[in-house]
């Protein structure tokens, strides 16, 4: 094992350690030994992107199936194991990756990493347990399917990135889930799941010595990495049109979109502020202010930067009354042209900025969250640094990069808008 | 200004915890004027969870005034004489704070998260706003919008969620539990100043309040600070009573249906009335608890193995309990429908698997399973302050001792074959259950 650049310093909300083990496996490692767990998060670049084009819905499918059953144990014996031990084990699939996480009590670590290898290195795909997916993933569809924040999100990608991989749903459809069979399980299995395409990210009461070693059975033993279908970069298009989804319910769902800027472009951290200002999680945004506090036209509202692989966008929801679906359309679009005009006050931008450097360290308070968050970082190749430096990004942001980045935003005076419900007087 | 529909999990310090990792090392005292405060250390990073509790819930709103103890909790962010509307949250949000507050049958919390040089701040505005809330009447209005669409979003557009009310309403013929903790839209709309001065008046003093402090601080730090602020409040002499009726001893078997052209996937539910850890005898509630894991925890539990793995008759299966609550409260079972398979028939599967648990269920690994996992949560609890804050405060605010909490563990590891057994005969019986079906209506 080479252990390096231990990342200490006043800034930064955690002590991170970046390990290679003996057989080349690299990790982000956060030695803890407060509370006797150890907690681990991975990710394999290649998601849902990789489904093929008429069958959606197969990354997701391989996501609930490698802890059905590997190696020697059926599903019922796999789970057997993990619950025997209480250890948590799950798997996830997005756009762009599948993910998993690993949570286990200290005393039980080598056989929750012995069950972690097995259900990547060895998954089944036992027939009875591919039908047992396949009818709980339809099920999950179907007990959606008129909900007015899926039905509404699901239409937003579709007009958002037509065309485009991104305009598939992860989670396929009822038609597309029926058609999936064990080998394109198989292959999506050899495509992702390989070494060299993950990252891993351990915190916790283990040393970097015991973990090489745990690290080099669970990852070392995948074969290489084949070539992933390239995604395209895009665009978030059809901005400027609005489209209804018909639904019989007394509120309407909103989904809105603009363009975005990556997280790894040099623009993002004022974007990101920018963003905070707009529709961030705080009570204080504009939009909670003018939507929620003065008009009580929604109960949430809000907006995030979206960075994908190949695009980046700012969405933002809402749900209000069918009658007053015009009035928050318009208080919300007519705040985000006042930000790009105006800009933020001094004081706003400064406040801002208070918020997202101060409440940084509170993502950093259990082991979980900060293995997800380390592996993230590492996802976007920002380096382990990033940790420490990130506060000083945000602090460096000045009313002209605001300006730059609204400019790149709101520019184009355009969103894309989807309804879900019966609104009134559009 | 969340509405806290789903229990928290029943879990504490851990007896194995602190032989293996120290565990929490909690500390209580009360303050003059009987404000009750809890001290919860967690030294790793340099950040404080600060969390006062109110001994009232939606459970104890006036009759006819359905929500007014959340619509309550949203008021309590427009401002006293001192701090005018908005000025805490952005006090909070410049410090790089987060803040929140929901409402539960029983209690009703509020709570920052902040770097720990701002605790003091923090006290000082929560104690300011526990006693000088000023409610000025341009505020209701919109707020009562708010609360409106808040409903719209989690009930009105969800067949599911109805569904659920509806069999609450049913399964509670008299205790307020089955009155949602959000209320009733009619009666919502007609709350107004009064009703949430009159309550706020009746329930926010110093002697219904826990303060719990989780995080980087030490109990005498919190003492003083406490003292400083919280303890500066008039004390009102006593605290105010709750008055809850008791349901009656349930004779009737309860269906029910929501149909809704929306729903695709239908659905089956089964709520029993059962003892709560306040009103169990005999343990009973740390049996109902193993039960719930052993029966529906997850896919090695009995039910889906019985019907996922074996009958192939749903395609999900599973059982929880609401064992925080002060009085009588739920067991829940559920199933979702393998495809072609009517509610019906997958209702009689339930009620055979059912009838089947001292036979079947209740072998040793299978106890032993379910017992590792509920400990091993306890463990995994200590991992995160809030959580534990959570912890410690639903348990007093509902009358349970710190004690109760750190005995849990043991008290799980004690139970025996023969007490689920007997929990299930006593209590998983249909006159004291609701079954609601979720389905499409058809026209």
């Amino acid at each position: 094992m080479t252990a390096s650049a231990e990342i200490r310093s006043a800034a930064s909300p955690t002590t991170v350690k970046t390990l290679t083990s003996p057989g080349g496996v690299e990790a982000w490692h956060v030695e803890s030994d407060v509370v006797p767990l150890i907690a681990v998060a991975f990710t394999f670049e290649g998601g849902s992107t990789q489904d093929p084009e008429d069958r959606p819905g197969v990354a997701q499918m391989l996501a609930r199936l490698l802890d059905e059953g590997a190696g020697p144990y059926n599903s019922d014996a796999f789970q057997e194991r993990l619950a025997a031990r209480a250890i948590e084990l799950s798997f996830n699939a997005g756009n762009d990756a599948i993910g998993g996480s690993l949570k286990t009590l200290v005393k039980h670590a080598d056989e929750a990493f012995e069950l972690l290898r097995l259900a990547l290195a060895e998954p089944r795909f036992d027939q009875d347990a591919i039908e047992r997916v396949r009818a709980q993933t339809v099920a999950g569809l179907r007990y959606q399917q008129n909900d007015p924040g899926v039905m509404a999100t699901r239409r937003f990608f579709e007009e958002g990135f037509a065309g485009h991989a991104y305009a598939r749903p992860t989670s396929g459809t009822v038609e597309s889930v029926a058609a999936i069979t064990r080998d394109d399980l198989v292959t999506m299995h050899r495509t992702i799941i390989a070494r060299g395409r993950v990252k891993v990210a351990v915190v916790g009461a283990i040393d970097g010595e015991r973990l090489s070693v745990l690290l080099d059975k669970v990852f070392g033993s995948l074969p290489e990495a084949k070539p992933l279908k390239p995604t395209e970069p895009v665009q978030l298009q059809n901005l400027g049109t609005r489209h209804v989804v018909d639904l019989d319910v007394p509120q309407s769902v909103i989904r809105f979109g603009l363009p975005g800027i990556p997280w790894r472009d040099p623009g993002f951290i004022p974007a990101y502020v920018l963003n905070h200002i707009l529709g961030g999680g705080a009570f204080t945004s504009r939009l909670f202010q003018e939507v929620r506090e003065k008009r009580g036209l929604a109960y949430s509202v809000g907006t995030s930067l979206v960075s994908y692989r190949a695009a980046s966008m700012t969405w933002g929801y809402t749900a209000t009354k069918n009658e007053r679906v015009t009035e928050a359309l318009d208080v919300i679009f007519g705040e985000m042209m006042r930000l790009k005009d105006e800009g933020p006050s001094e004081e706003e931008l400064q406040k801002a900025k208070d918020y997202l450097i101060g409440s940084y360290a509170l993502g950093f308070d259990t082991s979980t969250k900060i293995a997800h968050t380390l592996v993230q970082i590492a996802f976007e190749g920002l380096g382990v640094d990033y940790i420490a430096r990130r506060n000083d990004l945000v602090a460096a942001v000045t009313s002209a990069d605001i300006g730059a980045a609204a400019q790149r935003i709101f520019g184009g005076g355009q969103m894309l808008t989807v309804i879900a419900g019966r609104p009134t007087g559009l | 200004m969340d509405t806290a529909l789903k229990p928290l999990p029943r879990t504490g310090t851990p007896s194995e915890g602190r032989t293996e990792g120290g565990g929490p090392d909690v500390s209580s005292f009360t303050l003059d004027n009987g404000l009750d405060v809890v001290v919860i250390p967690d030294h790793r990073v340099p950040v404080v969870t600060h969390m006062v509790w109110y001994r009232n819930g939606s459970a104890d709103d006036p009759l006819g005034q359905s929500g007014i103890a959340h619509f309550l909790e949203h008021l309590m962010f427009k401002g006293t004489e001192k701090h005018p509307a908005g000025e805490f949250s952005k006090v909070v949000s410049g410090l790089g704070g987060q803040e929140n507050a929901f409402t539960s049958f029983d209690y009703t919390a509020y709570f920052q998260r902040v770097a720990r040089d701002h605790l003091k701040t923090m006290m000082s505005f929560e104690a300011d706003r526990m006693t000088n809330l000023l409610l000025e009447e341009g505020v209701i209005a919109p707020e009562r919008d708010v609360v409106l669409e808040e409903r719209r979003m989690r009930v009105e557009t969800d067949p599911s969620a109805q569904l659920s009310e509806a069999m609450a309403a049913a399964l509670f013929v008299h205790h307020p539990y089955g009155i949602p903790i959000i209320g009733w839209m009619h009666e919502i709309e007609t709350l107004n100043r009064d009703h949430a001065l009159d309550y706020y008046r009746r329930f926010y003093t110093p002697e219904n309040a826990i303060l719990v402090v989780a995080g980087d601080v030490t109990a005498d730090e919190v003492r003083r600070l406490s003292s400083d602020t919280y303890g500066r409040i008039a004390p009102r002499g006593k605290r105010p009573v709750r008055f809850r009726p008791r349901d009656p001893e349930p004779v009737a078997a309860r269906h029910i249906t929501v149909a809704d052209p929306k729903v695709e996937q239908p659905t089956l539910q089964r709520l029993y009335l059962v003892p709560s850890c306040r009103t169990a005898k005999d343990r009973d509630c740390y049996a109902l608890e193993l039960l719930a894991e052993v029966i529906g925890g997850g896919p090695t539990s009995y039910l889906y193995r019985k019907l996922v793995l074996e009958q192939g008759v749903a395609v999900n299966a599973g059982a929880w309990y609401m064992s925080s609550a002060m009085e009588e409260t739920r067991f829940c079972v559920y199933a979702v429908p393998a495809e072609g398979v009517s509610l019906s028939a997958l209702e009689e599967a339930v009620d055979a698997v059912l009838r089947s648990i001292s036979a079947e269920a209740l072998d040793s690994e299978a106890i032993e399973r379910a017992k590792t996992r509920l400990v091993a949560e306890t463990i995994y609890s200590t991992d995160s302050q809030s959580s534990l804050a959570r912890i410690y405060g639903s348990a007093l605010a509902i009358g349970e001792t710190l004690e109760d909490v750190r005995r849990w563990p043991q008290e799980i590891e004690a139970v025996l074959k023969d007490d689920l057994a007997s929990a299930a005969e006593r209590y998983l019986i249909l006159r004291r259950s609701v079954t609601g079906y979720l389905q499409k209506a058809v026209p």
